[in-house]
């Protein structure tokens, strides 16, 4: 891993975020970081892209409490009546 | 959703509830249940994107925690331990959909030159994730966006960075290995940021 390619470099991104780097390859990917700025700005990208996940369904799942779906309720509540029945 | 995050946060008060449902308590099911369907039910459509099968993995999911709350061990809290039995349910129901063979992700991952260069050079996004997550239109592109990912790079996506599963969960609850997991993961993430670049350079007003 002495002379990384862009290609080769954005291979390895994945390990590299996830911190699955040896130190060494770390220091080789992180130098090439710094004087290729397409793969600078493709980390970065890369980065927000995982941030926009994460954050891309929080309204949904946060806004439904207030409406509960009451066909659905009374039909879980009776399954589990039925269920219980001897 | 990682077990250090979820150890030991287990409240007195949600172990006197768990303690009612194992006693067949009819009020604190029907409690559970209002608490938790509306967001079970989504992150249900989530992975399936659709109305009826995510309603069906629902209902399986409560009729599971019937048969299985003797087993929940309380050293997690009830809404992940919850949250990981619709998504297994709605797992379960996707592999036994499954007919035709999975897409190529090819087409959405970067290009290079013959020298190793990136064929189209990446550039700086022109807002961040967390400013661009302000706007409606942004998280709904980003949810449109994952919609298109080929379905086992999307369910791994959404397992590791949507729900927090780590690589070990997320292999077992696929059903695959773990360098698969990692080898996906990083495919979806570099699919979505091509689908994603040509919205996210733009300095939108
Ligand atoms: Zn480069």
């Amino acid at each position: 891993m002495v002379d990384l390619t862009c290609r080769e470099l954005i291979e390895f991104l994945g390990e590299y975020f996830e911190g699955g780097l040896p130190s060494e390859n770390r220091a080789v990917f992180e130098a090439h970081i710094g004087i290729c700025p397409p793969c600078k700005a493709y980390l970065e990208n890369y980065r927000d892209t995982v941030d926009l996940v994460s954050g891309a369904c929080e309204d949904l799942e946060a806004s439904v409490p207030e409406e509960v779906p009451e066909a659905l309720v009374q039909a879980i509540l009776k399954a589990r009546k039925a269920a219980s029945r001897p | 959703m990682t077990d250090s995050t979820s150890a030991a946060s287990q409240t007195q008060a949600e172990k006197v509830f768990v303690e009612a449902l194992r006693k067949g308590d009819e009020a604190a099911y029907e409690r559970l249940v209002r608490t938790y369907v509306g967001p079970l039910q989504s992150v249900a459509r989530r992975y399936l994107r659709n109305e009826e099968d995510a309603r069906d993995v629902v209902q399986d999911a409560f009729a599971s925690v019937v048969r299985s709350i003797d087993r929940f061990e309380g050293e997690s809290k009830l809404s992940t331990w919850l949250h990981r039995i619709v998504v297994n349910a709605a797992l379960m129901k996707l592999r036994t959909q499954r007919r035709k063979p999975e897409e190529s992700i090819d087409d959405l991952l970067p290009g290079f030159l013959e020298d190793g260069h990136q064929r189209e050079p990446a550039s700086e996004w022109a807002q961040s994730a967390s400013r661009a997550l302000e706007r409606k239109e942004i998280r709904e592109r980003v949810r449109d966006s994952i919609g298109q990912l080929p379905e086992g790079y999307r369910m791994v996506l959404m397992l590791r960075d949507m729900d927090g599963y780590d690589t070990d969960q997320t292999a077992e609850l696929l059903g695959i290995q773990r360098g698969a997991v990692k080898t996906r993961l990083h495919r979806a993430r570099q699919a979505l940021r091509g689908l994603l670049d040509p919205h996210m350079r733009d300095e939108v007003a």
